[in-house]
């Protein structure tokens, strides 16, 4: 047990090095074999689930070894409330994407999936990792794939699109790659204190880092986050990487990627540098508000589906950035499971942009329409899936923003204004996403082309049916999830004011 | 027995799951008929059981809350799936389910041949899953999901002939179809919803609480009267009442939902779910009574849209349309009532009005299936022979509206007209009054140029009363429409009023705060009554005359205030005032603005500026180039592979 998370962590690698070894021509005993590893990592994350002890706050399955000595580098992994979540979600979708593009992927089919494979484990590494140096290494290493998937299976600005996607996360990461190596540097500083990147250790030294420095820690592990998120105004890599992106990269890339920005901020930023975060906390929960009601007014008035989607991302990750910084209880367990939300709802929501584009190879709003008579079954799911993305009660988009709203409201940190402005959003979420549906879905057939389009296959359904049960298990019962986290997040918030109340009162002392 | 009451909410839900898991497998329209009525059914059944169970036990006995599960939890926050049944959610769920029945049966009927028949019953099963939540919830979250919910149904429903034409009378001319009339629907609903929702979060602020009983308790017990917070909290909730129940400003979504198959229209366009609104105010009585502010804004909301909604109701042709602006009109006088304190006489008025404004739906069904789907009244006339059951039946839920007494219309509208003058003012009584005249003249001009004078139809048609399955729901709904008033006789005319006294207790702490302005003898009581009947009357006749005798009249009227006519035919212009000062700018802002201005030209080049000058700089990234790609890959992760392999290995 106590290797679990390592045997987890690079179950995907394992597979990816077995299919190095296949002749590419075996396109159908990759896919296979591709997709049985997907499924065996996400069968032992499961066994983690069951096993993983909620009432513990703490980090579970921990397996620490010294790994570079001379740097007091271990690989340290564990998991909490947080990382359980976003390992869960990861080991999830990673099937069903590489179910997605079963067919619509048809060059290079060996690297595709290698890359896929390594993707996930570059993923499982970030949240499991408890060492700075090694969380910034499965960080950078994960770009790689990414970025070959957007390059070599993407659309016709493939490359455009890859690289700036690169340079966007890259620039990001080298401040808090900066960061982190100051942070050690600090604990070196210390009374009988060494140069070291554990986490544990720095969660205990970092918040006594003198307020000037700690604000420009704070705001380089941030920046590198809110590009990640993305955050208004770091987004507009987003678009591209998406429009271009082939489908299970789209995926992949708004279902786990942009959590590690925000799972970032939580793992990072708010713990390390409490007081930085309240002093920072209004300013980019106004970037989310922001963010919540921009990227949902710009998702109106795109024509391309896929960049619709792409938008309504920005909207809805603006919400999971102003709970987390509402800093209370409810806001940051509504930012936990809007993760996991957004995940589903807008995974789901890119495979059925996927799913009408192998038959059209259009992603145009205009060449739709009517869509209901001869798919109805693909319109059912549709429709399901853009409710649990506009925040339908009943559904899991709503327990989320409902929590966060709360949270954001209930705030000492943050005006109420803040969640008022916020809620708007959820008009504008039903204004794109009902506007959209209706030009593609409703109305009367006026493209003929569209006359012959079949319904969903069964793999499509085997795709879908899976995201739908959870999104209404998470509506109509969030317990389950919630309180895997529930004491995860009771700590976060008593480390940020128990550090801030006696810096308080440190500082009234001196004065 | 209450015990039973979760299973009046599970019943719809399971019909909704088999007929829309199923309903295309089982392909028959009576099974999925009988599935999706009999649910319905079975919950007004234990419905009507716990109701005769509450009839027998005492004034205290008469609440209990059950809590099923937790839904949310998190911080101080914790929300469950419980109902609360009490003596005005019962009498709720007697109608939802009781009404809700009928408009099933008929249905089996009207919607006979339609290829989405399974589905059809499976919304209207879900929609009453929803209804049942938002009325028998014990909290504001639930009701909340309820009322959310019902919004959904209202969407799926009101779209579905998506496909099919529809006029709007305003935006979009010729292209229309319902599924514009459907998202309408749903985004102005959700304008209001976002007042409910903020007005959720200021109450657990306020209370620390989301479920009625805390937070009503906690009000009555530490608040003021005039608190500002309660202000906001009422107002906010009121928002998402305007929404709901299509009150001025937002009542524009009402008329476009006639968009939908009638029975739709019959159940949650003028039975139900927009009277969720007046429910939700008359559960909310206590938090209203703290602050008379909002309760005079209900007061001339209510009053305004009722007057409004009444005149534009004079000229319209559509015979649903009609209809339409007719249940707007009687929404705002329930809430006219509801904000002077009268909320069982808003109550009483919901649930008359239920009765006969669902006959009147339900029998402009039939006339539209009789003459080939024709709507508009100008092309009916003289249906009275070919249809007897239905212009009966009809005749007499015009009777009710119109308030001719003893009609159920007459009771409850008097009540409200009552409580307007002897707990408002004047001004309110008058107006009320006037729009009971307005009220009277176009339910007969309606009924006039419907069923009596000539054919205008052309003569290939030969229409032909509804079956049975039809007809029985209207002529019980006819005896409702008769006979409901008689629940609420006012003590001046020697009754009890059953339904105010039924209701006191859930309006007793209200009723504590509100002490009652002035008192009145017996004599005004009669003297307003007398002359409400005599407008009703003069309201009837004088439409006769018009419509059936001298048309010359209108048609002169029409021409000497052409202005005037052409003003309340366009509806005073508000949906294209609403799309020029907020639909337009925000879509074109959004997209010359946010997205090609900022997004694109300021974001996008301050990066592609930063990236391109990189570029020139180095000279590096020329390297990367597609064709050597795919090489670049392998190496990558082979090196990846080789280091972690390493320092694995060391490790």
């Amino acid at each position: 047990m106590t290797d679990i998370l390592t045997y987890l962590i690079f179950l995907p690698m394992a597979g990816s090095v077995l299919l190095f070894f296949l002749k590419k021509e075996r396109v159908a005993t990759l896919k296979v074999l591709g997709f049985v590893f997907s499924l065996l990592t996400f069968g032992l994350s499961f066994i983690i689930y069951f096993a993983f002890d909620p009432s513990n706050a703490g980090f579970q399955f921990a397996r620490r070894i010294l790994w570079v000595p001379s740097l007091n580098i271990s690989y340290y992994v564990g998991i909490d409330g947080i990382s359980l979540m976003l390992v869960l979600l990861t080991t999830f979708l990673t099937p069903l994407a590489l179910l997605s593009s079963w067919k619509s992927i048809e060059k290079r089919v060996k690297e595709y999936t290698i890359m896929m494979l390594l993707l996930e484990t570059g993923m499982l590494g970030v949240f499991c990792a408890l060492d700075m140096f090694l969380f910034y290494i499965f960080w950078e290493a994960m770009l790689i794939p990414m970025y070959f998937i957007i390059g070599m299976w993407g659309g016709e600005n493939r490359i455009y699109a890859a690289i700036k996607f690169f340079l966007y996360t890259m620039v990001g990461s080298l401040l808090m790659l900066v960061a982190i190596i100051w942070l050690g540097y600090y604990a070196s500083t210390q009374p009988n204190g060494r140069f070291t990147t554990d986490l544990l250790q720095l969660y205990s030294i970092a918040p006594a880092v003198p307020l000037t420095i700690q604000t420009w820690m704070f705001l380089a592990f941030t920046f590198s986050f809110a590009i990640k998120v993305p955050l208004f105004p770091f987004h507009t890599w987003l678009p591209d990487a998406h429009v271009e992106a082939p489908t299970a990269g789209s995926v992949i890339l708004a279902g786990v990627l942009l959590k590690m920005g925000t799972y970032g901020l939580l793992r990072f930023s708010v713990p390390l540098f409490p007081d930085a975060t309240i002093m920072f906390a209004p300013y980019i929960a106004l970037l989310a508000v922001i963010g919540i009601i921009y990227g949902a007014l710009v998702s109106m008035v795109q024509t391309d589906i896929k960049k619709l989607v792409a938008y309504s991302s920005v909207s809805h990750l603006g919400f999971v950035v102003l709970g987390i910084f509402a800093l209370t209880e409810e806001g940051i367990q509504g930012s936990i499971i809007q993760m996991i939300n957004h995940g589903l709802s807008t995974g789901a929501l890119f495979l059925i942009v996927g799913m009408i584009y192998e038959r059209r190879h259009t992603r145009m709003i205009s060449e739709f329409g009517g869509l209901a008579n001869v798919m109805p079954l693909f319109a059912t799911f549709f429709m399901i899936v853009s409710l649990s993305s506009l925040g339908l009660p009943g559904l899991n988009g709503f327990i989320g923003e409902f929590l966060i709203l709360v949270g954001a409201f209930k705030s000492t940190y943050l005006s109420q204004w803040f969640a008022i402005f916020s809620s708007t959003g959820v008009i504008l979420a039903a204004v794109y996403l009902l506007w959209m549906y209706q030009r593609v879905v409703f109305g009367k057939m006026t493209n003929p082309i569209n006359q012959n389009l079949s319904d969903l296959s069964k793999r499509e359904i085997a795709v879908l049916a899976p995201v739908l049960l959870f999104i209404v298990w998470i509506g109509v019962y969030p317990g389950t999830f919630l309180q895997k986290s529930h004491n995860t997040t009771k700590h976060i918030i008593s480390v940020v004011k128990q550090y801030t109340q006696s810096n308080l009162t440190h500082s009234d002392t001196t004065r | 027995m209450h015990n039973l009451s979760p299973y009046i909410v599970l019943f719809p839900l399971l019909g909704f799951l088999i007929n829309g898991l199923l309903g295309k497998k089982i392909h028959s329209e009576k099974i999925s008929g009988i599935i999706g009525s009999g649910v319905v059914g079975v919950s007004f059944v234990i419905a009507a059981i716990v109701f005769f169970e509450m009839l027998r036990s005492s004034v205290e006995e008469r609440f209990y809350l059950i809590n099923l599960f937790n839904w949310i939890a998190a911080g101080s926050l914790s929300i469950t799936v419980g109902y609360q049944i009490d003596q005005l959610s019962i009498l709720m769920t007697l109608i939802v389910t009781g009404v809700g029945f009928l408009i099933h049966v008929y249905s089996i009927g009207y919607m006979h041949g339609d290829p989405g028949f399974w589905r059809f019953f499976a919304y209207l099963n879900l929609f009453i899953f929803m209804m049942l939540n938002l009325v028998l919830a014990n909290n504001f979250a639930l009701m909340f999901f309820g009322w959310e919910g019902v919004g959904l149904c209202s969407y799926l429903l009101i779209g579905f002939w998506h496909d099919r034409r529809f006029d709007t009378g305003g935006y979009k001319p010729g292209t229309a179809t319902t599924s514009d009339a459907a998202k309408k629907a749903f985004i102005v609903n959700r304008i209001g919803d976002v007042g409910f929702l903020i007005s959720m979060f200021l109450i657990f602020m306020t209370f620390g609480s989301l479920t009625f009983e805390d937070v009503f308790k906690r009000a009555s017990g530490v608040m003021m009267t005039g608190d500002e917070t309660m202000f906001w909290i009422t107002l906010l909730l009121f928002l998402g009442a305007i929404g709901k129940s299509a009150q001025i400003p937002l009542y524009v979504w009402l008329p476009d939902a006639m968009a939908g198959p009638t029975p739709v229209s019959a159940l949650i366009h003028a039975a139900t779910m927009v009277t969720a609104g007046v429910y939700m105010v008359a559960r909310c009585s206590v938090l209203y009574a703290l602050s008379p502010v909002t309760m005079e804004i209900v007061s001339i909301t209510g009053l305004a849209t009722a007057f409004v909604a009444a005149t534009m109701a004079l000229v319209q042709n559509d015979i649903k349309k009609v209809l339409a602006y007719s249940t707007i009109s009687q929404l705002g006088y329930m809430f006219l009532g509801l904000g002077v304190g009268g909320f069982a006489a808003g109550i009483f008025h919901l649930t008359t009005h239920a009765f006969f404004k669902a006959l009147l739906f339900l029998g402009a069904g039939v006339v539209i299936h009789a003459i080939r789907e024709e709507q508009d009244i100008q092309k009916m006339g003289g249906l009275k022979s070919k249809l007897p059951i239905t212009s009966n039946t009809f005749l007499i839920a015009a009777l009710a509206i119109a308030g001719v007494p003893p009609f159920s219309g007459f009771f409850s509208k008097d009540e409200i007209l009552w409580h307007s003058f002897s707990q408002g003012s004047i001004v309110y009584w008058l107006f009320g009054w006037m729009t009971a005249g307005l009220t009277a003249f176009y339910m007969f001009r309606l009924f006039s140029l419907t069923f009596s004078g000539k054919e205008r139809w052309s003569h290939d048609i030969h229409p032909h009363e509804a079956p049975n399955v039809m007809t029985i729901p209207l002529v019980i709904l006819a005896g409702l429409s008769m006979l409901g008033g008689f629940i609420g006789i006012p003590a001046s005319l020697g009754g009890g009023n059953a339904i105010e006294q039924w209701l006191e207790p859930v309006f007793e702490r209200a009723h504590v705060i509100m002490v009652p302005l002035h008192t009145f003898s017996h004599a005004t009581e009669y003297l307003l009554m007398a002359l409400s009947v005599l407008l009703s009357i003069g309201g009837v006749y004088i439409a006769r005359l018009f419509y059936l005798r001298r048309t010359d009249i209108v048609f002169k009227l029409s021409t000497s205030f052409a202005t005037i006519y052409k003003f309340l035919w366009n509806k005073y212009y508000v949906d294209e005032m609403y799309d020029a000062v907020v639909v337009q700018p925000v879509v074109k802002g959004s997209e010359k603005l946010l997205w090609a201005r900022f997004d694109v030209s300021i974001v996008d080049g301050l990066v592609n500026g930063t990236a391109r000058f990189m570029y020139s700089l180095s000279g590096i990234l020329r390297r990367i180039q597609v064709g050597v790609a795919q090489s670049y890959a392998m190496v990558f992760v082979a090196g990846i592979i080789i280091i972690l392999g390493i320092l694995l290995t060391r490790m």
